[in-house]
């Protein structure tokens, strides 16, 4: 009976995967109708903890390997598109790529890092992206979010690890707006906590 | 509120913080030569001053660094912010 179970879940394809915030997918869509404010989840975005010395060669040796120099500065991004590198700590990082992106980027860290102290784990099902956009973004978030989020001080190419309505999210700042890491056990949370903060800013047409 | 300056991200809420008590409480070398009250000296005692007071604090809703302040505990202004390792800095 045990063997049977287990073969049935390893059984379910890829493609049966369920994000932690599908569920808000139209209430999402709703909610973005105004125009002043997007909201959405980027499902199953690759994320790969990454920790080493920065002063190490391996950090060096894996800067060059994955093509984006590790940022060491605190609270910034390096990189783009394909992969970015979110500075999480002195010596701790987030890859971000796209889905399907992690046994490759993991296997391409595990051999930069050589036989060095160094960690990679792959966390991808860890947290989901939030996209929160638009003009209203900022003051959405400003609702719950203790940061100074105006852009001469967090704008694009900073990150953030820290509290939106008390629930822990690295924020994310782009040109357009937001992107939240949200834990996965806390993006109902974050969702219904979103979309209440937007009620404001939906605009007539989500509104009325 | 306090508003701490985390030496690696900058000033935050101080709800992101955890207190970690009086820094510079160095582990005893030899803990099995002491005695019970040595043992108990360093596991419980500890200053209580009013003023300037070093003490550890961790951002674990940020980088989750542990680092020292020096702050008034009458005022609770923080006088000072400095990573572990480095010596406490002089402050007025």
């Amino acid at each position: 009976m045990a063997d049977s179970t287990v073969a049935v879940s390893m059984a379910v394809p890829i493609a049966g995967r369920r994000s932690p915030a599908a569920a808000y997918a139209a209430r999402f869509e709703a909610a973005s109708a105004g125009g002043g404010l997007r909201l959405a989840e980027i499902p199953f975005l690759t994320q790969v903890n990454l920790r080493v010395d920065p002063k190490s060669p391996a950090a060096e040796r894996i800067g060059t390997a994955i093509g984006v120099p590790l940022p060491v500065e605190p609270g910034t991004v390096a990189g783009g598109g394909d992969l970015e590198a979110l500075w999480l700590g002195p010596d701790e990082w987030v890859l971000l790529a796209p889905d399907g992106a992690a046994p490759g980027l993991v296997a391409r860290l595990t051999e930069a890092a050589g036989g060095e102290h160094v960690s990679v784990v792959d966390v991808s099902a860890q947290r989901t992206t939030l996209v929160v956009a638009g003009d209203r973004a900022r003051d959405v978030l400003a609702h719950g979010c203790t940061l100074d989020l105006h852009p001469r001080v967090f704008g694009p190419g900073r990150c953030a690890q820290t509290t939106l309505a008390r629930a822990g999210v690295v924020l994310v700042a782009g040109e357009d707006g937001f992107r939240l890491l949200v834990r996965s056990s806390f993006a109902g949370y974050v969702a219904e906590w979103l979309l209440d903060a937007s009620v404001e800013y939906a605009g007539p047409a989500a509104g009325a | 509120m306090l508003l701490i300056p985390c030496p690696w991200c900058g000033p935050r809420d101080e709800a992101e913080f955890h207190y970690g008590g009086q820094a510079h409480v160095a582990y005893p070398e030899n803990p099995a030569a002491l005695s019970d009250e040595e043992w108990a000296r360093y596991l419980f005692f500890r200053d209580n001053p009013k003023g300037l007071f070093a003490e550890r604090w961790s951002h674990t809703a940020g980088c989750r660094r542990w680092f020292n302040a020096v702050r008034d505990t009458a005022t609770n202004e923080i006088h000072a912010v400095y990573r572990v390792g480095e010596p406490r800095p002089v402050t007025a």
